[in-house]
């Protein structure tokens, strides 16, 4: 069902953890889909003065998929320019891994969605101006959580009601 | 990584070898004996014996008419047969009554008698997936046809009490059919408030595309297929003879056998459950007791169970989920929301589950990787455990 590469990023997956000296992060997905993926950004000036992601790496709770697409997307940005980065799709991402199962698709769009975040938040932060074409996709991936949230709200609800907390 | 020198399976409520022995019953009537059970001339006679004798193995090993019991291919089909077959010979009744942690053979035939106008009510479960026989006992209408309550969990291993709500359907004049699929064999069945009842045989190690199901003298059912009128005009189709006699030898087996195997795989469940509660941020799903002698589920806090069976695979070690990432509505499986595993839980759930080939140096090695397999998911996840 998965192609050799994903397996092989899912096996020894790259640049996983937490980075401590991290400048940015973005965080997607919902524990209640089963997939959640924080992807740390750490951006610095390159010889000729372009912003480039100098190091990245990634925490993800999700399946086989999600590993893999966390492991690619995070060879694919490293070392890429800002505006390199921002072009990244998660096409690219299933490309680059020889293809997805279609069921399995979501986690590639995920794992761009993450490097989207991530680079929303830094330039957000960093108080420059937000590309419109990041923009809409941030506007984009922030009302799929909605949707994504308010479609599981009753099945919640009723999981509180009997767990408390839960696990 | 631990080195394997062989693979370890214990995913056996997916289905299981065929023993030796049972391949051997079916080894003749593959091209010794392979006659059409229905011609007239000696290849056919001897091919019937066969077919009949099975049936009476089969029957005796549920104390049952041999005449009760009506080979299938497989659960499914005898889940259909029950369900739609019973519905079609008793048109005036109209509804149904089953449970929310049903195998999908149960379930989807239910959902279909919804779309032609029937009335299905799916009981909730407790936390440990046991139904309230009471819950039954409430449900029941005028015309309420069947109620179907599986014998026990295939996901979670929990024992129904299907003998009280046996007993609550006769009382009220309610058919009662059970997908004993996972049970048979390994536990005992009231077949005395039992009217009926689903098995396959791959799950018991005999062949896939085999399975029967037990027909209370007098009930009428309305045939799923129709033709050559086999199985008393009830399942036409050419007798799958090697399948038949095989799954015979197989029921056999678990039967002479029980008494030795049940003990050893309540053993290791009893094992598993005792170690894998020792790690962190670990449930059971199920019943600590009263359940499935073979089946094991539990949930890990903080990873997806898709890359834990794919981690396991690694070394060798074959198991599966319940959890939802490889189902297009991301949802969890069925069994564990209706017991209400928070979603957290749910996706991590890893089902173990043994078998007669099962051994005590392979649970050993899987609970030797197990911890290394966990703490490695937990490791690239944000959610931390046991920190």
């Amino acid at each position: 069902m998965y192609t050799e590469k994903v397996i092989e990023h899912f096996r020894h997956p790259h640049n996983q953890g937490k980075l401590p000296d991290y400048t940015a992060v973005g965080k997607v997905g919902n524990i209640v889909c089963g997939d959640v993926m924080w992807l740390y950004i750490k951006v610095e000036q390159d010889t000729s003065g372009r912003e480039v992601i100098a190091d990245i790496s990634w925490e993800t709770f999700g399946c086989t998929a999600a590993i893999a697409t966390s492991s690619m997307v995070s060879d694919i940005a490293k070392g890429k320019t800002i505006e390199e980065a921002i072009a990244i799709t998660n096409k690219d991402v299933a490309d680059e891994l020889g293809g997805l199962p279609p069921v399995k698709l979501h986690c590639s769009a995920l794992a761009a969605d993450a490097l989207n975040e991530a680079i929303y938040n830094y330039l957000v932060a960093a108080g420059r101006d937000i590309p419109p074409a990041l923009a809409r996709r941030h506007a984009h991936i922030a009302a799929e959580m909605n949707t994504l949230e308010q479609r599981y709200a009753a099945f919640l609800e009723t999981q509180e009601a009997a767990h408390g907390e839960g696990g | 990584m631990i080195e394997l020198a062989e693979h370890i399976y214990l995913d056996n409520s997916a289905t299981t070898a065929v023993a030796l022995e049972v391949m051997a019953a079916m080894q003749p009537y593959f091209s010794v004996v392979y006659g059409n059970a229905s011609s007239l001339h000696g290849f056919g006679r001897d091919a019937r014996r066969a077919v009949e004798n099975a049936r009476a193995q089969i029957a005796e090993t549920l104390g049952v008419q041999p005449e009760e019991i009506f080979f299938t291919s497989g659960a499914t089909e005898a889940n259909n047969l029950a369900i739609k077959g019973l519905a079609a010979a008793n048109p005036e009744k109209r509804h149904v009554i089953t449970t929310k942690i049903e195998h999908h053979a149960v379930l989807h035939p239910c959902a279909w008698l919804q779309t032609q106008g029937y009335d299905v009510t799916y009981l909730d479960v407790d936390a440990y997936g046991r139904v309230d026989p009471e819950a039954v006992r409430a449900a029941i209408r005028d015309d309420t046809l069947l109620v179907s309550v599986m014998a026990g969990n295939n996901e979670i291993g929990t024992i129904e009490p299907i003998a009280r709500i046996g007993e609550i359907c006769h009382e009220r004049g309610v058919r009662f059919h059970t997908d004993a699929v996972q049970a048979y064999g390994k536990i005992p069945l009231p077949l005395e408030v039992i009217d009926l009842l689903s098995v396959s045989a791959h799950k018991l190690n005999g062949p896939k595309g085999v399975g029967f199901l037990y027909v209370r003298r007098g009930i009428k059912l309305t045939p799923l297929l129709h033709g050559g009128g086999h199985e008393r005009g009830l399942r036409s189709g050419t007798e799958n003879t090697p399948g038949i006699v095989g799954m015979a030898a197989a029921a056999q087996l678990a039967m002479s056998e029980q008494d030795e195997v049940v003990p050893r795989l309540r053993e290791f469940r009893d094992r598993l459950i005792a170690e894998i509660s020792k790690l962190p941020g670990t449930k059971l799903n199920g019943h600590p007791k009263e359940s499935l002698p073979h089946i094991t589920n539990f949930s890990f806090a903080g990873i997806e169970g898709e890359s834990l069976v794919m981690r396991l695979d690694e070394h060798g070690i074959a198991t599966s989920t319940g959890s939802a990432c490889s189902s297009p509505n991301l949802e969890p499986s069925h069994v564990l929301q209706a017991i209400k595993v928070p979603l957290s839980m749910a996706h991590g759930s890893l089902r173990i589950s043994t078998g007669r080939d099962t051994t005590a140096e392979q649970i050993a090695t899987f609970l030797a990787v197990l911890p290394q397999v966990v703490a490695d998911l937990r490791a690239i996840s944000p959610f931390k455990v046991g920190e």
